[in-house]
């Protein structure tokens, strides 16, 4: 164990999942002296709770996941301040105010912002996107002036901001550019699904829709949006959602290398001693086979911060994620994925089994590989599969024969919850037959 | 469109609960008609609410505006409907002649109004305890209904709700008012077969062991059955499936806290001060029923030893050596399993139990620890039976959230969560790495269960209190926990990372 070696000061900027998670790891293996700064909120939170607060089902304190003596007994120091520079030879932190801090090792974690593509209008009041803290009491603060609502980008931010304006009563616009909602992520049957549940929440959903401009009234506020179908949407509030990016404007006049974020090794190390990076804001320089740079998801978030604390608690440990997963849900509908599904797969190496309910809003999608039959991913909605068994399938590139015959255990549906096993495997002898697939 | 709906359905369900509530300050000529007329007013106003708020919007979770509400966030409402429930349970319990109950004459007013029901149930005139059962009853398939209606998409919670409607209307209702009306020479004692104690309890009592046996088969069926649910069904079942077999699936208190209290789950801390004060709280009660059980039992056996067939010293010797073998093959069995304060909880309840046991075998006193058994008892019937579960258990729902009962003071879910921790195929698992924190699970936790403390780092849920609801596994948006039943191995997995890292 490391708890004999000499003790180090270790400052983590931003309080978010990727730097919470690494403060927490420090702490279980190690006695160093643990920092974390933020300017956002006093206490860590989840993020990802922030539209259920604006929802009325929780309030903001539910979405901290420890109570405030947490800190104070496994001895994490939190400073409720802003960074705004940082000197890498002498190891100091700038502060505002002027005040400085001094570090051993210094993790930044400071996740993303929305980003804003330079629209007319854009920096109006009452147009904002929705990331911080401080976004939802804004968001709070317009809200009782809002009749109707424009939200423009068919991510995952945006349809949240859909489901959460539509929770007041607010009528909403919602404008996204592609043909479909998320059609880079979801599969053409996925997406349209989607599409429906979206207009049947009683949204309005505009495809190939872009925004061109943001028309002020005489008081500097957001009363409406031109789209680029020549029409004019009144609005009292406009949502922007078309993806972020890495937070790391006080980094600019710094040395540290810097492409769209934070560039860092498979150690997750800068290009200066001393200095991490993890999270939504780091940028891998030769990133996993298959996966992106920046993910910006909270569970790779958390996977950082697990890994680098085991290099800063003396076990040098390179970022090495399993098989790729991630979920949401759209409304009412949840949405699982793993491994690898692309929306426009290349038949030569990707082919498709694909089940959707004839009446309900269900559907599994299993991907494999056409030459060999090993599985390469999943895409469920409105079924829930169990994360351990689609791990253990991915890891060794399971037969699809193989997984279709155990798919029981794969459902993780609550008890009493109708099962398809068996249509699912129809589906497969079907696909299987048609193809002439030749399985081992 | 649907505005002036629900709030003509309010109008129209609270008309009758003011018609009725109106007998609180005269007495009808005709109680069948104010009878029905206000039922037909409170129900047909309540289902037409039910169907405004939910039967419009598609299937889903129904959380918005929770918070915002007056009623469900100990606003004015929750407050002014919390003193209002109190309120009756203290008439109920100390004062039934506000409510027109006269021991020594004919019932007047809102008891009155009840009695062409209880004629037709049990032939004789209504009782303050027939208009609660009869509410009682009214508000679990009222807001069981309702309940359903909002868990449309989610079976589990659709068939666990029937089973507490089915449970309360048959067993906790019908039948025992029927038996009592076919057997009416028998001397009385509970006839509902699910009351199993401690919740019931008397049932031990010396009039109720009396009454039983001279109860004829009946009563001797109702005997044998209450012992063979404490010691062999009740076990059998929480070992396959958890404690919610009762809590939440057949219980009368679960099926009112699960149903009218759902609006309320929410209220309940979540605080780490809160479960520590919740372990000693609910073992206490447990020591208290124990010993006081005991206490009576000892007592009857004393005076009615030609009842019996063994000796008030057998008896309490029986007792040493059952606490004993528990604890000891507990702890050798199970040591890894167990985690310290469960420990902890198991060597001071048992040390407890033996020494009290042990003073009174050697001392030979009538009283246990010289104190007499039935003031006791009484004390017990007053302080948890009354006050606990009905004046603070369901008073206080819109305050402290709807399982402040089941959590603090049942003695019976203290049995069945000792179990459930150590002997139990139950568990809640967390579906690997999928957790985002957000704390819907926790928020939503009836018992105060920190649920999401466990989820996000990939461990599996075991905890004496869970009732099995299932709502956190419901409102979860990442599908992350399920409620299941599954092998002994591996059941507790504190040591888990959440998975998805190859570290």
């Amino acid at each position: 164990m490391s708890k004999n070696n000499p003790k180090k000061s270790i400052v983590i900027i931003g309080n978010g999942i990727s730097g919470i998670t690494a403060a927490r790891h420090i702490r279980k293996a190690s006695s160093h002296e643990i920092t974390i700064i933020s300017d956002e909120t006093p206490y860590f939170f989840s993020r990802t709770a922030l539209m259920y607060v604006y929802m009325g089902h929780m309030r903001f304190e539910h979405t901290q996941p420890y109570e405030d003596h947490f800190w104070v007994k496994n001895k994490i120091n939190l400073v409720h301040k802003r960074v705004t520079g940082i000197d890498p030879y002498k190891r100091i932190l700038e502060l505002e105010e002027g005040s400085t801090l001094g570090y051993d090792q210094l993790v930044i974690a400071t996740g993303s912002k929305p980003n804003r593509f330079g629209w007319p209008g854009q920096d109006l009041k009452a147009v904002q996107g929705l990331y911080h803290k401080q976004d939802l009491d804004q968001l709070e603060v317009w809200s009782d002036s809002i009749q109707a609502a424009t939200i423009v980008g068919g991510g995952l931010i945006g349809i949240e901001l859909a489901e959460m304006l539509h929770s007041r009563g607010k009528k909403v616009h919602f404008l996204v550019r592609e043909s479909s909602f998320w059609n880079k992520i979801l599969p053409p049957e996925e997406s349209e699904m989607i599409n429906k549940h979206i207009r049947a929440h009683g949204i309005g959903l505009q495809l190939e829709t872009e925004l061109k401009a943001i028309e002020s009234d005489e008081n500097g506020r957001a009363k409406g949006v031109f789209t680029s179908k020549e029409e004019f949407i009144e609005s009292q509030w406009v949502g922007l959602s078309v993806g972020v990016s890495p937070n790391i404007d006080f980094l600019k006049e710094s040395e540290l290398a810097i492409g769209r974020g934070i560039k860092v090794n498979a150690f997750l190390e800068t290009n200066l001693p001393n200095i991490y990076a993890i999270g939504d804001c780091a940028e891998q320089t030769e990133p996993i086979p298959g996966r992106r740079p920046i993910e910006a998801v909270w569970y790779t978030g958390r996977m950082m911060g697990e890994t680098l604390a085991k290099t800063l608690t003396g076990e040098k440990t390179k970022y090495a994620p399993g098989p790729w997963f991630n979920s949401a849900k759209f409304f009412d509908i949840e949405y699982q994925t793993y491994g690898t599904v692309s929306a426009s797969p290349n038949p030569k190496t990707e082919a498709h089994l694909f089940w959707i309910h004839p009446n309900k809003e269900q559907s599994i999608r299993l991907s494999f590989n056409p030459s060999n039959g090993e599985l390469l991913g999943a895409i469920s909605m409105g079924i829930r599969l169990r994360h351990l068994v689609f791990e253990e399938w991915l890891k060794k590139k399971t037969q699809m024969d193989t997984v279709i015959d155990c798919f029981k255990q794969a459902n993780f549906d609550p008890e009493f919850y109708p099962t398809y096993e068996k249509e699912l495997s129809k589906a497969w002898d079907l696909l299987k037959s048609k193809n002439n697939l030749l399985t081992k | 469109m649907t505005l002036t709906q629900k709030k003509g359905s309010l109008i129209l369900g609270s008309s009758g609960l003011i018609l009725l509530l109106s007998t609180l300050f005269f007495t009808p000529q005709n109680n069948s008609l104010l009878l029905s007329s206000s039922m037909l007013l409170m129900i047909s106003g309540s289902l037409i609410y039910f169907k405004e708020i939910y039967g419009s919007s598609l299937a889903g979770i129904k959380n918005d505006g929770v918070w915002f509400n007056a009623l469900t966030s100990k606003g004015i409402w929750g407050w002014l409907l919390g003193m209002a429930l109190t309120g009756f349970y203290v008439a109920i319990y100390w004062f039934p002649e506000l409510l027109g109950f006269h021991a020594d004459g004919e019932s007047t007013g809102l008891v009155r109004v009840f009695d062409p029901i209880s004629y037709l149930l049990n032939g004789n005139p209504a009782t303050q305890w027939f208009l609660y059962g009869t509410m009682y009853t009214l508000a679990i398939l009222l807001f069981g209904v309702k309940f359903i209606w909002k868990y449309r998409h989610n079976r589990y919670q659709i068939i666990r709700t029937l089973s507490v409607m089915f449970f309360q209307l048959c067993f906790a209702f019908l039948i025992p008012e029927i038996l009592g009306k076919l057997n009416p020479e028998t001397p009385y004692f509970a006839k509902d077969l699910k009351n199993m104690w401690p919740l019931n309890y008397y049932f031990l009592d010396q009039w109720h062991l009396k009454n039983m046996l001279n109860g004829g088969n009946l009563g001797l069926f109702f005997l044998g059955f209450g012992l063979a649910l404490m010691f062999i069904i009740s076990p059998i079942l929480t070992y396959f499936y958890g404690k919610r077999w009762y809590c939440s699936w057949v219980c009368g208190c679960g099926a009112l806290a699960e149903t009218a209290g759902d609006p309320f789950r929410q209220l309940s801390s979540k605080k780490m001060s809160v479960w520590k004060f919740e372990r000693w709280m609910i073992h206490a009660v447990l020591v208290f029923i124990s010993i006081t059980t005991i206490a009576v039992i000892w007592s009857f056996l004393s005076s009615n030893s030609e009842m019996s067939w063994f000796t008030r010293e057998q008896f309490v010797g029986g007792i040493v050596v059952f606490i004993l073998l528990t604890v000891g093959v507990l702890f050798f069995w199970k040591k890894e399993g167990l985690s310290k304060d469960a420990k902890y909880s198991i060597i001071s309840l048992g040390v407890i139990l033996v020494a009290v046991l042990s003073i009174q075998a050697f001392s030979g006193e009538k009283n246990i620890l010289f104190i007499n058994s039935y003031k006791l008892q009484k004390w017990y019937g007053f302080g948890i039976g009354a006050a606990f579960s009905g004046v603070l258990g369901v008073g206080f729902y819109p305050i402290l959230g709807s399982r402040v009962w089941c959590r603090f003071g049942c003695p019976m879910a203290a049995i069945l969560g000792l179990q459930q921790r150590l002997l139990s195929r139950f568990r809640i698992t967390t579906n690997g790495g999928q957790c985002i924190s957000c704390g819907n699970c926790s928020t939503y936790c009836e018992m105060g269960i920190d649920v999401r403390a466990y989820a996000q780092r990939g461990e599996n849920i075991v905890r004496s209190s869970c009732v099995g609801c299932g709502i956190c596994s419901a409102v979860c948006p990442r599908g992350v926990l399920k409620l299941e039943n599954d092998s002994l191995e591996n059941r507790i997995n504190s040591e888990n990372y959440p998975l998805g890292n190859t570290l």
